[in-house]
């Protein structure tokens, strides 16, 4: 028990002293998750529009799939980007694995399903005498589906800011093809929050780790305030 | 002008509209009354190319409207539309009203300049940078009203426009209608299920009743002369009694259960009719202060309620039918008469209206 109080207490000199180390592994990690999500939502707001004004056949179905992809597992997605980074992979000549690059990769893999549902699902919410409304004002079908978004930005925000919990929160696929490296120069290191927690719990430097998690649990609640406060306008 | 060729359309398997058909020429103001799930607002999305008719033709200018899509989306900028439920953009005013004129690709100094115009006709000038969503229903109606007029739509289609706001903002938009047509020269499509509304501002209403106008006429046609029992209904004509033509004397007579009542109209006998009778039409006096006189119906009956309605009270009479009239207090007053009160009811032949039953 004592110890936990007093790695608590460390973690807080470590916060508050701007300890190099935590400090570069949180930045790195807020740079490749947000990262990710700025090219997962350059396909997924779009992609979800699409789909939500599309008529083809097999939308039920791509739509179910998709939500059921929601729950992709991390590591799964880890091992899938592994294999097709890997030296022996269809893309190991691009020498990628175990960089961040590949870390942003994975990360953008994993949150699109999530990212492409809540578009759907936002542009869903939208009430239709609005949609009648645009139409009945002669919207081409660009500008439908333009406006359409614009009245739905709230809810394709809080989209955007779920798929960043979940990719900063994410451990599996980002030790897989990270590997949790710690280089000497920053761009090339891959330790982020939650590989580093895990690592150092396992190491018993626990005053390390909480100090982490305090910062993980920080950035997850400043995306959690967006949300809310983004939900109620 | 809008033709509207025996419009069908139906939604599952279950028919809304069974060919609707009628003419509205350029710069009227048309009106479509019916009770509630008649197909007003099925009606008027088809016109504004939001459904797709199942069949039959809706032709504007005689272009069939449905056919070819090219033509669709030009013919529907031609059009304005403002829905019963009022529906803002989560925006400025402003922008509400700059939507249309954006989608046409306005120019800005043009748009701030139509935007302003618009507001200041409707009532809400200054009201630019106000948040859409935080005004009241009727404000919210006009904004809607604003942002389909100021595209300048040859047509202006309304469903129910007024059905959900308060006296006043109605009072507004149904000036708003008159002025539009009047100043534009808009032909204007609204709905209503309110038939003193559709009397109000329509120059032609259409009754629509299952999927079919039942009646399309003048206002005065249409309140006067409905064209079936179903019609004088919904128009509030009170006297509705069923009977058969029965020739008596040379002039026609109808046979309603054992009362006869003599009418102008034509008819042949043994046809199974209607015969309405506005209730302002009838005329009560006491028992014995009844004068019979040639053109004249005149039946013996008995008071059996008097209910207060507004300024007027309705006096109801057996006179083996059942008749009622509307009278003011002063009147029943003057009259004496209450509950079980002999009295007689009389009314002109012309005031009979005959529809055919069936």
């Amino acid at each position: 028990m004592y110890e936990i109080i007093e790695g608590f207490l460390e973690a807080l000199r470590l916060i508050i002293t701007l300890d190099p180390d935590v400090m570069a592994i949180s930045l790195r990690s807020i740079i490749v998750s947000f990262t990710a999500t700025i090219f997962a939502s350059l396909i997924a707001v779009p992609l979800g529009g699409v789909i939500y004004f599309g008529s083809f056949p097999g939308k039920k179905s791509l739509i179910n799939l998709i939500q059921t992809l929601y729950s992709l597992p991390t590591v799964i997605v880890g091992l899938l980007i592994f294999l097709l980074l890997s030296r022996v992979g269809p893309f190991g000549f691009l020498r990628l694995l175990f960089t961040p690059t590949a870390m942003i990769i994975a990360q953008t893999v994993l949150i699109l399903p999530i990212m492409i549902g809540l578009t759907i699902s936002a542009l869903s919410g939208v009430d239709p005498i609005i949609r009648d409304t645009l139409r009945s004002l002669g919207a081409t079908r660009f500008q439908l589906l333009a406006n359409t978004m614009k009245e739905a930005k709230f809810a394709i925000l809080a989209a955007v800011a779920l798929g960043f919990g979940r990719a900063i929160s994410e451990v599996g696929a980002a030790i897989l093809v990270g590997g949790n490296i710690m280089a000497s120069s920053f761009s090339s290191s891959t330790r982020v929050l939650t590989t580093a927690i895990s690592l150092e719990t396992s190491m018993g430097n626990i005053s390390q780790s909480i100090a982490l998690g305090i910062v993980l649990l920080a950035i997850a609640l400043v995306v959690n305030f967006v949300i809310t406060t983004v939900q109620h306008r | 002008m809008i033709e509207l060729e025996g419009v069908r359309k139906s939604f599952d398997g279950k028919e809304v509209l069974a060919g609707v058909s009628a003419r509205i020429e350029r710069g009227e103001i048309f009106a479509v009354i019916g009770p509630s799930g008649s197909g007003k607002s099925t009606l008027l999305r088809l016109i504004d190319l939001l459904d797709t008719p199942t069949g039959g033709a809706i032709r504007i200018n005689g272009v069939d409207i449905h056919a070819n899509r090219e033509e669709s989306h030009r013919v529907q900028r031609m059009m304005g539309m403002v829905f019963q439920k009022p529906a803002v953009f989560n925006t400025t005013v402003a922008e509400n009203i700059a939507v249309g004129l954006r989608f046409r690709g306005i120019k800005e100094a043009a748009i701030k300049a139509k935007v302003e115009e618009a507001l200041a006709v409707v009532g809400l000038a200054g009201y630019e940078e106000r948040r859409a969503r935080t005004l009241s229903g009727g404000e919210m109606q006009r904004v809607a009203l604003a942002r389909a007029m100021v595209i300048e739509p040859e047509i202006l289609l309304m469903d129910e426009p007024t059905a959900n706001l308060d006296p006043v903002s109605v009072e507004k938009i149904e000036e708003l209608v008159v002025r539009i047509n009047r100043d534009l020269g808009t032909t204007i499509v609204f709905s209503t299920h309110d038939m003193y509304q559709g009397q109000r501002l329509a120059h032609l209403i259409g009754v629509l009743m299952n999927g079919r106008f039942a009646q399309v006429g003048t206002p005065r046609e249409v309140f006067t002369h409905p064209a079936s029992r179903e019609v004088a209904r919904f128009v509030g004509i009170e006297n509705i009694i069923d009977g058969v033509v029965v020739a008596s004397n040379g002039t026609c007579a109808v046979d309603a259960g054992g009362v006869r009542i003599r009418t102008r109209s034509p008819l042949t006998p043994e046809e199974l009719v209607s015969l309405c009778i506005r209730s302002e039409d009838l005329r009560v006096t006491p028992a014995g202060e009844a004068t019979t006189a040639p053109g004249k119906n005149t039946l013996p009956g008995i008071v059996t309620s008097i209910v207060p309605r507004g300024p007027f009270s309705r006096v109801t009479v057996d006179c083996g039918i059942t008749l009622s009239s509307i009278l003011s207090w002063k009147v029943v007053d003057n009259l004496g008469i209450r509950e079980g009160s002999h009295v007689a009811v009389s009314f002109a032949e012309e005031s009979v209206h005959v529809v055919r039953r069936g």
